[in-house]
């Protein structure tokens, strides 16, 4: 007979065995013994086939609810004990992320060659335009055509690299400004470029100095352009490249190339050693000869040049105290930067 | 240049307390750059002292001292010390006696080293004291005894200050001139630009003297043969005579003490005096000993071969180009540089004929050059002395001597001058203002004109300037316009950003440089800049092309053994002047320098080093002769031809990039076996430039003098758009493994991987509008192909011809190993591909890939004698 007892018994006793599972595999026994075919449900379904015509629809909605009831608690219980097995599985594959092994090394990029980029990219974003050229180079494009005669006192205080042999008149320029002579030779005017790159002087390495080293010079050439003009352009770059509160100083100087010249300082709160002044390079409205040298009018156009070693920007504003580090090649050194400087 | 304040301040006025700092702070606003402060280094108690007694004592080592009495303040009175009157002191020289006024340094002074004073314990006394020498108190070099006052011509009152009295309480501002401001080499010119910064008024000692001139005319001849650049050798030539100067007058303690600011040592009153005067106004004297004189002077050039005696004894050969001073004995001085010890001064001189002369600059400078005799006088020759102070200063001299040596003022001498007087530059109205960006009113422009010592003239509301004669630096409108600057203050010049016209960007070639640099470094590459010097060795080396053994791709892997590269001599470029310690050849590889770095990294214990660098290399080609032998003139743009040749003789300087590796790719970790850097370690910094420029990199077996024969690529890249399959590669740098050999003579390990790129060739042919193939969508197909080939068969070369034979169907071909062992011959290789294979319009069938699979085995069995390893 299907006893409402009966279903019940056999009810209690499957939910029962299914709290009890604690693993898939017993959950898997559990549906087998209680919802199986030969389980006591199944058996009392079975007994449907004498149940009376008119008992049969009670009968089977009372062993269809029993059996909805454990085909819910089986799913039920499934998804709790799947979650909890799938998170102990998680749990068991707890790494140390500290002891990362990685195939990856670190690489970098000289602050040299970062703070260079950082500079021309204010005046790519102006308009201007990089220019470049040789580093062994023609006497009259880093001394003559500049406005540097050939017995100007000026000359003798270059510490230049010669080459074999002297009479051909080829050096290692001692200054980026053959490039501007170049830029002025080549293109159209008006002409706004920068020119960064290397540089050669005969002084020995020590704290402050290195014979090799880094220059950007701009120049400009225009109709009217002021000194004024050039001091506007030095207020930007500096504010660009160190910051809004950068302020820029001229001092009278003299330089065969520009006419007036001045001496250009740079002061910033944040500068190691404190707020203060440090010469950086020169500057000044292009000398007449200069433009003469390009067959410029200078009674129609004028300009600005200006000059800043990268090697000092470096040292004063990343507290580099020695030289030694900048051209020692020492992976550390630039590995402190990165990508970026 | 420096600068004593006690001088500077005869000529402007120094407000009481004026500190060095406040003097450099005024002079570098005008353009004068501080460089240095110097003091004598000498502090109190230092006084005059007399020596009363003094015992002389022998000592056990053979010298004998002297235990004096010395007093050091007058009567009852305290020394400056607190101590009493009379000081025992113990001294070891013994040029003094009795009665004589000394310079005592009394316990708590201090003297330059610092040497500190204290009463000390000393050969059985304790000496209370010391008694100085010059020497000892900064006051030149004389240390064979002690200063005796009366040697300076001093007699002050026991107890007297002895700094102030000597001028030991002076100090000295050092200055930088810049060389178009020859005049600021003499105290008048910082004076005249100190009242420019300060406006204080200046008072010009040039105009302070009454210049006498010459009665009897000394006979002097100006004969200038050959003029340098049309200049004549001197255009000023004054003469003027002493006589009767007492030799043994001793130069004053306040000349001594500025002259020791200045830098120049004391060496007789006469000759002092020319040297202060010189200082003083600019002006380079020469004194002779009129005595000594044959006859009048004539100024020539010397002849070829011609020999001269300088002061300082050394016999010189003459050039044509040296202008000479010369009597009827020949030369007596090289004009500017230095004098001749004929008609030297000495300590017999009685009769001194004065010479202040303006010589050209450049006949000046070339001549200090050429016998590397660098002088005060050259070095204000050179920049140009004012030729209206010639007179004045040798007048200046005159009294000097006249004054300090007893002598008398003769009326002998001569006055040569053809110095052409300053010429007139016109001023445009509101072109300075129109330079600088500052509307200067019409008073600024003229007050700073007239400042700086022009003259001026109204012409048509334009001005013209007459500069002042010892402003040669003053030539055009653009000078005077930074004088009006400088004076009005360049603190005043607004800040005006000017717009530039719409710029282009960076080039390619920039943007690629960049690229290729990223990438280096974001792939553990780190960038060093070297210096571009090495040997001739490491050029002939390294500076050689890469061989290919290849003559196209299909041919074979040269395996050690092969014929090695033989060194040669590879065209370079050498410094002339190179520094101690540098290599003199410019570098034609960027691989030596950076195996010095990679080899730096290691001694200091970095064991995986990992380095790149982009440079420019310099490669001459063989049988080019490079520069110019003349330059065209500056101020004028060269002609078409002339500017072409200056750029055909520029060596060519293509950009290079070169990789470094070292130790491990990978270090030992936790579950990860250390990775070691080599041969593929190179190639993958190959990659990664190709990835970063957009370069199709080919690579091939290649061979280099200094690599390892079995483990170098040469590398290629594909030139597009080339007419020809033959020119359709260029060949573009190198990648592998150093010689073992080479390694080690840089002190690195025996696998040390490096790669060398021209990237200017590289940058050159990378494709630059890419044209993309239609991605295919339909599902892939996938088939392993396992082919047996000669074990000298490149992978490269067996794959491209997979490739070639599978057709449009092969979508992707990937070496996945290389077997070599049981199953396979010895002397062949089995090496496995993994295929993927993609229709265009539908699902491939597999009979439809294995039919593309089995067209590329047979091109490579066709090609290779490839046979299938199933």
């Amino acid at each position: 007979m299907i006893s409402e007892a009966a279903v019940n018994a056999a009810v209690d006793a499957a939910l029962a065995a299914i709290a009890a599972a604690d693993t898939t595999a017993a959950l898997r026994r559990v549906r087998s013994e209680h919802a199986g075919e030969s389980s006591p449900l199944s058996k009392l379904n079975a007994l449907m086939r004498s149940v009376p015509g008119n008992q049969k629809a009670a009968a089977g909605k009372l062993v269809g609810q029993a059996r909805g009831a454990v085909t819910k608690a089986l799913t039920a219980r499934e998804d709790e004990i799947g979650t909890a097995e799938a998170a102990a599985r998680l749990l068991a594959e707890t790494v140390d992320v500290t002891a990362a092994a990685s195939a990856w090394k670190p690489g970098a990029r000289h602050p040299i060659s970062l703070l260079t980029e950082r500079a021309a990219d204010v005046f790519v974003a102006m308009g201007w335009e990089v220019a470049e050229g040789p580093e062994l180079e023609s006497e009259w494009f880093n001394f003559d055509g500049l406005n540097f005669d050939e017995d100007h006192p000026a000359r003798a205080m270059q510490d230049t690299f010669f080459v074999e042999p002297t009479d051909a008149h080829l050096v290692l320029r001692t200054q980026t400004s053959p490039v501007q002579l170049r830029a002025l030779l080549s293109r159209e005017l008006p002409v706004y470029v920068v020119a960064p790159g290397r540089v050669f002087r005969t002084d020995e390495l020590d704290a402050t100095h290195t014979p090799v080293f880094h220059q950007i010079e701009g120049i400009a050439i225009d109709k009217g352009l002021t000194m004024a003009n050039l001091r506007g352009t030095l207020d930007h770059f500096v504010q660009a490249l160190f910051g809004p509160e950068a302020k820029v100083r001229l001092r009278p100087n003299y330089f065969p190339f520009t006419e007036p010249s001045a001496e250009l300082d740079v002061w910033h709160p944040t500068f190691k050693d404190g707020a203060r002044w440090i010469e950086w390079g020169g500057c000044g409205m292009v000398h007449a000869n200069v433009l003469r040298s390009a067959g410029i009018d200078p009674e129609v156009y004028s300009g600005f040049a200006f000059g800043v070693g990268v090697e000092r920007a470096v040292m004063f504003r990343n507290d580099v105290k020695d030289m030694h580090d900048m051209v020692e090649g020492d992976i550390r050194f630039s590995q402190q930067y990165g990508m970026t400087v | 240049m420096r600068v004593p304040l006690s001088w500077l301040g005869e000529f402007v006025d120094l407000a009481p307390g004026t500190t060095p700092e406040d003097v450099h702070a005024a002079l570098v606003s005008v353009g004068l750059e501080e460089e240095d402060i110097h003091r004598f280094e000498v502090s109190g108690p230092i006084v005059v002292g007399e020596v009363l007694d003094f015992v002389g004592e022998e000592q056990t080592n053979g010298k004998t001292i002297n235990w004096c009495q010395v007093r050091v303040a007058p009567g009852d009175e305290l020394a400056a010390d607190g101590g009493p009157a009379i000081h025992g002191i113990v001294c070891g020289a013994h040029n003094f006696a009795v009665g004589d006024k000394v310079v005592v340094t009394l316990p708590g002074a201090s003297l330059p080293g610092p040497f500190p004073i204290a009463a000390r314990k000393t050969y059985g006394h304790t000496s209370d004291g010391m008694i100085a020498s010059a020497r000892e108190l900064g006051l030149g070099d004389e240390h064979d005894g002690i200063l005796l006052l009366k040697n300076l011509g001093i007699d002050a009152p026991v107890g007297t200050d002895a700094i102030a009295l000597l001028g030991l309480d002076d100090s000295a501002v050092e200055i930088n001139v810049t060389p178009d401001r020859g005049y600021a080499f003499s105290i008048r010119g910082v004076a005249r630009e100190y009242s420019h910064a300060t406006g204080v008024p200046f008072r010009d000692p040039a105009l302070a003297l009454t210049v006498v001139a010459p009665v009897t005319r000394f006979p002097v001849t100006i004969d200038d043969q050959a003029p340098i650049r049309e200049q004549t050798g001197a255009t000023v030539f004054v003469t003027r005579v002493v006589r009767g100067v007492d030799p043994t007058r001793p130069t004053p303690a306040w000349m001594i003490a500025r002259l020791g600011l200045v830098g120049i040592r004391s060496i007789s009153l006469i000759v002092d005096v020319t040297n202060y005067v010189m200082f003083e106004l600019g002006q380079p004297l020469h004194g002779y000993d009129l005595d000594k004189l044959a006859g009048g002077i004539i100024v020539r050039r010397a002849t070829a071969g011609e020999k001269f005696t300088t002061l300082d004894a050394v016999s010189r050969t003459l050039n044509v180009e040296d202008l000479l001073i010369t009597d009827e004995s020949g030369p007596i001085g090289l004009a500017g540089v230095m004098g001749g010890a004929s008609t030297e001064i000495t300590a017999q001189t009685v009769n001194v004929l004065v010479e202040a002369a303006n010589f050209d600059p450049v006949s000046i400078a070339r001549s200090a050059r050429r016998h590397k005799l660098p002088s005060e006088a050259s070095k204000r020759f050179e920049r140009g002395v004012d030729p209206r102070v010639a007179a004045v200063a040798a007048a200046r001299v005159v009294q000097l001597l006249v004054d300090l040596a007893g002598g008398a003022a003769d009326d002998l001498g001569s006055v040569y001058d053809e110095a052409p007087a300053p010429q007139p530059i016109l001023l445009p109205t509101g072109f300075v203002s129109g330079l600088i960006g500052l509307d200067y009113t019409g008073d600024e422009v003229r007050d700073a004109l007239v400042d700086v010592g022009a003259s001026l003239v109204e012409a048509d509301g334009d001005l013209q300037v007459t500069p002042p004669s010892w402003r040669p630096d003053l030539t055009d409108k653009w000078t005077l316009a930074e004088e009006v600057a400088r004076i009005v203050g360049y603190d005043r010049i607004p800040s005006v950003l000017p717009v530039a016209p719409p710029g282009r960007g960076l080039t390619r070639t920039q943007t690629l440089r960049r690229t290729v640099a990223q990438t280096l470094a974001a792939t553990g590459h780190t960038e060093v800049l070297t210096y571009p010097f090495v040997s001739e060795q490491a050029n002939n080396l390294f500076g050689v092309a890469v061989m290919s053994t290849e003559a196209d791709a299909g041919a074979t892997v040269a395996g050690p053994g092969a014929a090695s590269a033989v060194p040669v001599s590879v065209p370079q470029m050498k410094v002339a002047n190179s520094l101690d310690g540098e290599a003199p050849f410019l570098r034609t590889s960027m691989l030596p320098g950076m195996l010095q770095i990679a080899h730096r990294n290691r001694s200091r214990g970095l064991v995986d080093v990992a380095i790149y660098e982009q440079g420019l290399v310099f490669r001459p080609q063989a049988g080019m002769t490079y520069g110019t032998a003349v330059l065209p003139a500056g101020a004028t743009r060269p002609s078409d031809e002339a500017e072409a040749a200056l750029n055909a003789g520029i060596v060519p300087q293509p950009l290079l990039v070169g990789v470094v590796l070292v130790g491990n790719d990978v270090r030992h970790q936790p579950g990860q076996p250390a990775v070691p850097a080599g041969w593929q370690s190179a190639l993958a910094a190959v990659q990664q430039v190709a990835l970063a420029t957009g370069a199709r990199i080919e690579v091939r077996q290649g061979l280099h003098p200094a690599m390892h024969p079995g483990r170098t690529a040469e590398l290629f890249v594909t030139v597009t758009g080339a007419a020809t399959a033959a020119a359709s590669t260029v060949s573009v740098g190198f990648a592998g493994e150093l010689l073992p050999a080479v390694a080690d003579d840089y002190d690195l390990p025996a696998v040390v991987a490096v790669a060398e790129i021209n990237l200017a060739l590289v940058f050159l042919h990378a494709a630059e509008d890419l044209t993309v193939t239609p991605i295919r969508t339909m599902p892939a197909a996938t088939q392993d192909l396992s082919l047996v080939v000669s074990a000298s068969v490149p992978a490269a070369a067996l794959r491209a011809a997979v490739a070639e034979g599978a057709g449009d169907l092969l979508e992707s071909i990937e070496l996945v190993d290389d077997y070599r062992g049981a199953g396979v011959e010895p002397g062949r290789k089995s090496l496995t591909f993994a295929l993927r294979f993609r229709g265009t319009e539908r699902t491939l069938t597999a009979a439809e890939a294995s039919a593309a699979r089995l067209s590329g085995v047979a091109v490579a069995a066709d090609r290779f004698g490839a046979t299938l390893r199933e």
